[in-house]
């Protein structure tokens, strides 16, 4: 592993007491992901996806530093976010499906996912788009005292649009209650990181807007969990937002059409080893060998649940037509 | 009831109509360059900052990105911003987060959000700023779906829709013609004074011909009218207002009586709101009219800095006069 994240892995140090519950929650997004490659080989989806297998550890772990009340934004490579922070598997699903029980009742689709109740203010088919979105949360939550904290998801490439510029330096200076986790997954879409960008390592960017920059292994759910904890309790104190970089990587391409051929066969072999899930469960293990039983358990129940979560969705009608004339306007 | 009045210019109501707003709903705020300390860059918005004080009325970065998304993010999870882009040829700088953002965030959540926030930009030709600072904007709106546009003209119409646009659940795009900030008008004191958005002002009346036109040219319009009325022609002239939602009504009920139709633009006329009404009429409604309809409107190039350019550029009251003629004639 590289030696230079902000933390040691705690995962190497054992598993925490809710091991099993984080396990649970990833292979949700992972088993959720594998079923949208499914359903699009059978021409069920329309358009593109853009999957975050290998990710899932950074969204799970932040959402475990919040609680009811707090707001998230993401990208189009939303659904585990989504997951994480409460959304039920079958309303996503319904929405790639374009059905009228997805979370916009198959107005939005695979980009486009919002569910208010569960303080998620949507994925964004534009990169870097929601930043400011984000910061706008945590202007409310600042002004009306509400003490939420405001999160937003996004890409290293989303780095290098002018709406990061302007959101981190606003959010700063207004000392909003804000935190970026950016995903640096080594992609901008097809491009390398070193391709587009001059520095390594993109959490030295918050030194530019005056907030904590922490570097982090992103495939460490329990250490996302506490560096987000640590990131919260500042955003709670008026202390003002944090970068969070995350390290990591995005076992499939950009999207749909993209399988990812450009990238090293031995970059991804690397990663594979460090696979999130297969990182945990090995802590699991070293805590106690004999939990390779609860191990199955859970991925068994956690499969059955997608797989029902699936057929729900799919027994969903399409939408009435006469519904995309609807919320156009309040 | 004595209705007492106060006789202010278009740029002074601009401060007592946000001044209003902000009192009678404690979840308005507003926030723009130079807005609060400077009293903003034309001097519209003094005092406002000295009333409301620094938590509601906000300076911020030269960042359109973030004033425009912070706006809607801070609509979207509780209060009703008012964001100033200081000329709307700026929104160009921030066109994504207006038109894919703000216009479609209540539609792709299913009508889960609404977006009650207001930008106010500085519009239009006349005053000598050039080419990226004279544009009348309001046309490059017109074909996104979601937004509201209104383009008051007069004193009473600037702060009687200013309430309206705070008071509205959508968002709105608030121009404010810069070539009209010393026109002199009254408002009411102490009462509501709402305009309702979608609903013409009837200028003047008269049964040879209907000329539909905003802002800066209603004036012209008005003058055109007057000469007319010296050659016996008497015209109808009617201000829209808001050009989203219009109020066809208002014009199809004045064709009835005069069956010329002249629309007077300050645009170029491809892809204008003019052209826009022009194409309604006569598609849906040719057997009102017994001449062609004319649109009367700016050359087809950029806005020109020297006087007498600029001049030729703008529409006349000569060109009004001679269209109208040349209609009756028909």
């Amino acid at each position: 592993m590289n030696d230079d994240y902000c933390k040691m892995l705690s995962l190497t140090e054992g598993a925490p007491a809710d091991a099993e519950e984080l396990l649970a929650s990833m292979l949700s997004i992972r088993l959720f992901e594998d079923e949208v490659v499914s359903l699009f080989a059978k021409n069920l989806v329309r358009g593109s996806t853009h999957l975050c297998q290998g990710q899932e550890a950074i969204t799970v772990g932040i959402a475990g530093a919040l609680v009811p009340g707090d707001t998230m934004t993401c990208t189009y490579r939303g659904h585990g976010a989504t997951l994480a922070h409460g959304s039920a598997p079958a309303r996503a699903f319904a929405e790639i499906l374009g059905r009228s029980g997805g979370l916009s009742h198959g107005r939005g689709g695979s980009m486009h996912f919002t569910d208010m109740a569960n303080g998620i203010l949507g994925s964004n088919g534009i990169v870097g788009a929601h930043l400011p979105i984000t910061v706008g949360a945590a202007l409310s939550a600042s002004h009306l005292g509400t003490g939420a904290v405001s999160v937003a998801y996004f890409g290293d490439g989303a780095s290098n649009i002018g709406a990061f510029h302007e959101s981190l330096n606003l959010a700063s200076v207004w000392k909003l209650p804000a935190i970026f986790v950016l995903e640096n997954n080594q992609y901008g879409e097809y491009s390398a990181q070193a391709v587009t960008t001059p520095i390594r390592r993109l959490a030295d960017r918050a030194a530019a807007y005056g907030m904590p920059g922490v570097f982090v292994d992103g495939n460490d759910v329990v250490t996302m969990r506490e560096i987000g904890r640590e990131a919260v309790a500042r955003a709670r104190a008026g202390e003002g937002p944090t970068l969070i970089e995350a390290d990591t990587y995005r076992h499939s391409g950009h999207s749909r059409s993209d399988p990812g051929a450009y990238r090293p066969k031995e970059e991804v072999a690397l990663w594979l080893g460090r696979d999130p899930i297969t990182r945990l469960e090995q802590a699991i293990l070293r805590n106690n060998p004999e939990a390779s039983v609860n191990i199955e358990a859970i991925r068994q129940r956690v499969q059955k649940e997608i797989n029902e979560a699936r057929d729900l969705a799919l027994s969903w009608p399409e939408p009435p037509v006469e519904q995309r004339f609807e919320d156009i306007y309040a | 009831m004595s209705k007492t009045v106060a006789t202010l210019n278009y740029r002074q109501v601009i401060s007592k109509a946000i001044a209003a707003a902000m009192r009678e709903d404690s979840r308005v705020i507003f926030f723009g360059e130079d807005v609060a300390a400077a009293g903003g860059a034309f001097k519209s918005t003094p005092g406002l900052l000295e009333e409301f004080g620094p938590k509601r009325v906000r300076d911020t970065p030269i960042s359109e990105q973030a004033i425009v998304g912070t706006a809607l993010g801070s609509a979207i999870t509780g209060l009703r911003p008012i964001a100033e882009i200081m000329f709307a040829d700026f929104a160009g700088v921030c066109f994504d987060q207006i038109v894919n953002q703000v216009a479609k965030y209540r539609y792709l959540s299913a009508g889960q959000v609404t977006v009650p926030l207001v930008i106010r930009m500085s519009n239009g030709a006349g005053s000598g700023f050039g080419a990226q600072h004279s544009q009348p904007a309001e046309n490059w709106f017109l074909n996104v779906p979601g937004l509201k546009i209104v383009t008051p003209g007069t004193v009473e119409d600037l702060y009687g829709l200013m309430l309206s646009a705070v008071r509205d659940d959508n968002p709105v795009l608030f121009f404010e013609h810069k070539n009209l900030f010393s026109l002199k008008g009254s408002i009411p004191i102490g009462e509501a004074a709402e305009i309702p958005l979608g609903k013409a002002a009837i200028v003047r009346t008269g049964k040879d011909a209907t000329i539909v036109a905003n802002q800066q040219m209603r004036h012209y319009a008005a003058e055109a009218a007057v000469i007319l009325a010296s050659k016996g022609i008497e015209v109808t002239v009617i201000d829209p207002r808001t050009l989203v939602p219009f109020d066809d009504e208002a014009v199809l009920k004045s064709l009835q009586e005069t069956s010329r139709l002249v629309v007077v633009q300050e645009a170029p006329p491809s892809g204008s709101w003019g052209a826009s009404l022009i194409s309604r009429v006569v598609t849906e409604n040719m057997e009102l009219l017994d001449a062609p309809p004319a649109l009367v409107a700016a050359e087809e190039t950029p806005v020109p800095y020297a006087a007498a350019m600029e001049e030729e550029w703008l529409p006349s009251v000569d060109d009004i006069v001679t269209t109208v003629e040349k209609l009756i004639n028909y």
